[in-house]
């Protein structure tokens, strides 16, 4: 096995110019689990953790941003969501840009990101490109990154509505996988978003919600009821080792609305 | 890399984890082996300031760190005030976790002199220990806080 450690990015990039399928390596919290596991043996490491320009937090959120920054990071929802990945070890050590290149269903990251239509911004030695979040993960841990390319940082649109909620279901508060996630936002206008993790392939937007509920200024109760019935026929959940069809579908529906009420209180 | 306040030069096997360097090239055998996905939290060090799950550091990637396992946390003879109230508080049963417990409690001692038991118990909240339920754990280094 090789390793470069490149210290800045121009070195990341050349290096990854060299071996544009090398493996590339920030937290280590997925990759070393299946490495460890011998589900993956890496013939050439590009270790990122040493490039300061992915860790840059500014306005944009560079991909070796970890969950600890995140947690007291300026964006409410995505605090909120970074409080609940793993234990304190893991947030350690973890990063956002982790979490895009793996694009697991139940990445606790992705809602937010889903919830403000993130664009993700795609780097390699010779071009720049930006993708929106919904077309950069393509399925079930797959991305449209290619040989050759690193993700640079996630970029946030300019309005982003004070109103967000982040919550997820789980069996346990500390290490847990969701069950079902979600991501509220409430602009002043009323625009309303609704996103949702573990429930789909990919992150999911409950579209028909949003737009039912975006029209209501005030909503009543029974808008709130309609709101949670429509998330839960929207979502397109599957019954696995951590639960059950029916009740993710439940779940997101009732998650949803107790986030939306959280914003309008 | 620089461990324990000692530099140490080592050659590490193909996407070896650091606690496999730790214990089977370096004789540090404090951290423990059990889960190998960062669940368990009982190899936990310090890596550059921050307390982590050597299983789940690539030893390659440690190149230039400075760590601190559980051999390092007391100074000498002279045991770290965590290890002193886990033994007088009796929060230790079979000791499998203790090490990466210790780790975790001083690491947090060291940033937050005084937490409340929620921020212990949330310090915590990536080690599991299978003996105590965690009461006896607790309580010890609750004793640590001035009341």
């Amino acid at each position: 096995m090789d390793i470069d450690r490149p210290a800045d990015l121009t070195a990341a990039l050349q290096a990854l110019e060299q071996v544009p399928d090398a493996t590339l390596l920030a937290g280590g919290t997925d990759l070393m689990v299946e490495v460890n596991f011998g589900h993956r043996r890496p013939e050439h490491i590009i270790a990122l953790r040493r490039v300061e320009e992915l860790a840059e937090l500014n306005g944009t959120i560079g991909s070796g941003v970890t969950w600890a920054r995140l947690e007291g990071g300026p964006y409410k929802a995505l605090a909120q969501a970074a409080r609940t990945v793993g234990s304190p070890q893991i947030r350690a050590a973890g990063t956002i840009g982790g979490n895009l290149g793996t694009a697991s269903p139940a990445g606790d990251g992705l809602p937010f990101l889903a919830a403000l239509d993130a664009t993700i911004e795609l780097r390699s030695a010779s071009r720049a490109r930006r993708l929106p979040i919904d077309e950069f993960i393509t399925g079930v841990k797959r991305t449209a990154i290619e040989p050759g390319e690193l993700i640079h940082s996630v970029i946030l649109p300019e309005e982003i509505p004070e109103r967000q909620e982040f919550g997820k279901v789980g069996m346990r508060n500390a290490m847990v996988i969701s069950t079902v996630m979600a991501c509220v936002m409430r602009y002043d206008d009323g625009r309303t978003r609704v996103a949702l993790g573990s429930v789909a392939t990919t992150p999911l937007r409950a579209r028909r919600a949003e737009e039912m509920i975006s029209a209501q200024a005030t909503p009543s109760e029974a808008d709130l009821t309609e709101f949670q019935r429509l998330v839960s026929e929207e979502v397109r959940p599957i019954t696995d080792h951590r639960s059950t069809e029916s009740y993710r579908r439940h779940a997101s529906g009732v998650l949803a609305r107790r986030l939306l009420e959280r914003c309008l209180s | 890399m620089r461990i324990n306040g000692q530099e140490v030069d080592a050659s590490v096997g193909a996407s070896e984890s650091l606690l496999v360097l730790l214990r089977e090239g370096l004789g540090l055998p404090g951290s423990k082996n059990a889960c190998e996905q960062g669940e368990c939290g009982s190899c936990t060090v310090i890596l550059d300031g921050r307390a982590i799950c050597s299983c789940l550091v690539m030893a390659a990637d440690a190149e230039g760190a400075e760590i601190t396992t559980v051999e390092g946390v007391a100074d000498g003879d002279t045991l770290h005030a965590v290890q002193t109230a886990m033994i007088e508080g009796g929060g230790v049963q079979c000791g499998f976790c203790t090490p990466g417990i210790v780790v975790a409690a001083a690491h947090l001692f060291e940033s937050n002199p005084v937490p409340t038991a929620d921020e212990i118990k949330e310090a915590l909240s990536g080690n599991i220990c299978r003996c105590t339920g965690y009461s006896a754990i607790l309580r010890s280094l609750e004793s640590m806080v001035p009341r």
